[in-house]
């Protein structure tokens, strides 16, 4: 037996390339509850928790959508932008309208480089008046922040790499809201989806808690000092307070499952710098009324040219799991696209997957194949997402 | 977990438990738990020719997928049905969950498979690694 790990990593950038493996402050911590752990874009992270503890990939992202898990994400980066000028900055390097930001609101967006394909996607927060926090994924840390220093030099701002500052945590599931409020004095019911507060967490004063996440669930993401002690303090103190709720930990092998039940991007796989906003799907968050960003005239003039591509939803209809990568085939058993993540769904319990295919292929219903090892199976394009959480009935 | 001594253990992870000339074959508690949530498993079908060391089918955990290899030659006589609508029954008793049942080719391939002790030791040191 030999395993294949689907939980592919973001090919490296030169730039990216690190000699020894990165840890993040919980490092012990997943280790003590023995987590299984693997190299993601050069960062030892748990992907699953042991099955003696009532987890597992199925188990931890069913309390998820149910209930409420915990997720370390201290591998993701953060950049600050401040000064004056940090709205014209972040209007430059981002395709979503940072202007429409209230201070406290939050916004997903991506860097774009000239040809309209992808630096990133980042979580844009407005911290303060002149403030700006750049939340960007952990393989494109360096890369990023070069990106975002060089892009910005012209503009009367601060640019800091604050990614090694905080451990953070993503509280993510419906009864995340409740679990937390018992650990700070923050009122949480005021904090809407994309907006963030300060507040004290667990006896640390300043906490500044999200109400974002990657998990296409109701949830908070917090920054908390990345010293060990503390790290580990404020891990366990949310298990201890969520006990009630059903908590669990929950690794990388879910975090990927539960976004893409909600079809939200992950970089190298998606979205990358090869593919474009339009390919992508993300057109509402691209705001091309925007006069200038880095990308946008590339953008108009790939909207002009017509889609060659397009990401689509596909569900299996025959018995096989798409893969990363995978070919996808017309009824003829021609090769059309591919396959960007593709994985069992565990709440929605089907095989599902995203793909890049033709426009004249990506109309829901059409019916393709999935070559799984060499063998064609029936595949449907199907709306995304493939999973919506429900409405709050108040 | 103890692992069964009535039968033999690969390098691969497998375990072949034989009787005479028959024998029948799973993956081990090392390999189900390494795996995680088994979602899917592959088989061939009957009279169909195992060669030893040779992959014969898949199993697919959420994250997953990985090749079966034969622990020995032989002919498939009968396959496990029930794991192809309850594969997790492969976590919750890798060593009652037979996958498929054989004709043995040649019963003595088996004498250079590990035993239970050689193959627990294997899976220490890997984990050592």
């Amino acid at each position: 037996m030999t395993e294949v790990w689907i939980l592919s990593s973001v090919e490296a950038t030169p730039a990216d390339t690190v000699s020894t493996v990165r840890k993040t402050a919980l490092n012990a911590v997943h280790r003590q509850m023995g987590a299984k752990m693997v190299d993601f874009n050069g960062w030892d992270m748990p992907v699953e928790y042991p099955a003696a503890i009532g987890c597992g990939i199925i188990n931890e992202h069913m309390a998820v959508r149910t209930g409420v898990g915990i997720f370390d994400v201290s591998h993701m980066g953060d950049i600050r932008l401040a000064g004056p000028g940090a709205l014209a900055a972040v209007q430059h390097i981002s395709m979503n309208d940072a202007s429409r930001l209230a201070v406290g609101q939050a916004q997903y967006s991506a860097l774009l480089y000239p040809q309209g394909t992808f630096v990133d996607d980042v979580i844009v927060h407005r911290l303060g008046e002149d403030e700006y926090l750049l939340v960007i994924n952990a393989g494109t840390r360096e890369k990023d922040f070069s990106w975002v220093r060089d892009n910005t030099r012209q503009f009367d701002c601060a640019v800091e790499n604050l990614s090694d500052d905080f451990t953070q945590i993503a509280i993510q599931g419906p009864k995340g809201v409740n679990v937390l409020q018992k650990l700070t004095d923050a009122d949480l019911s005021a904090v809407k989806f994309y907006w963030v507060t300060r507040g004290t967490v667990c006896g640390l004063s300043n906490i500044l808690i999200a109400r974002t996440g990657y998990t296409a669930e109701d949830g908070f993401e917090i920054y908390v000092p990345a010293d060990e002690a503390t790290s580990a303090r404020v891990w366990n103190e949310i298990l201890s307070a969520g006990k009630d709720f059903g908590i669990v930990p929950c690794g990388l092998g879910a975090r990927n499952t539960l976004r893409l039940e909600g079809k939200l991007p992950l970089y190298g796989h998606e979205i990358s710098d090869t593919i474009n906003v339009w390919e992508a799907g993300l057109d509402r968050f691209c705001k091309m009324e925007k006069p200038k960003f880095v990308g946008r005239a590339a953008l108009e003039k790939a909207k002009a040219a017509g889609l060659t591509r397009m990401l689509v939803g596909l569900e299996m209809t025959e018995r096989g799991i798409a893969r990363d990568g995978y070919r996808v085939l017309d009824d003829g058993d021609r090769e059309i696209g591919y396959v960007t993540s593709g994985s069992p769904a565990p709440f929605l319990k089907k095989n599902i997957a995203l793909a890049y295919v033709p426009p004249e292929s990506a109309t829901v219903g059409t019916a393709l194949k999935v070559e799984i090892r060499g063998q064609s199976v029936g595949a449907q394009v199907v709306p995304t997402p493939f999973y919506k959480r429900p409405k709050k009935s108040l | 977990m103890a692992y069964p001594t009535d039968r033999k253990y690969t390098k691969e992870h497998e375990w072949i438990q034989a009787s005479g000339t028959t024998a029948a074959l799973g993956i081990t508690d090392h390999a189900q738990e390494s795996l995680g949530d088994i979602v899917f498993v592959e088989l061939p079908k009957v009279g169909a020719e195992l060669a030893a060391g040779k992959t014969f089918g898949t199993v697919e955990s959420v994250k997953a997928v990985s090749d079966l290899f034969a622990p020995a030659s032989g002919t498939v006589t009968e396959t496990n049905a029930d794991l192809a609508t309850s594969p997790e029954k492969v976590n919750k008793d890798p060593h009652g969950s037979w996958m498929l049942k054989i004709t043995l080719k040649n019963p003595r391939e088996l004498d250079g498979l590990l035993s239970a002790a050689d193959y627990e030791r294997f899976v220490a040191e890997e984990a050592g690694h």
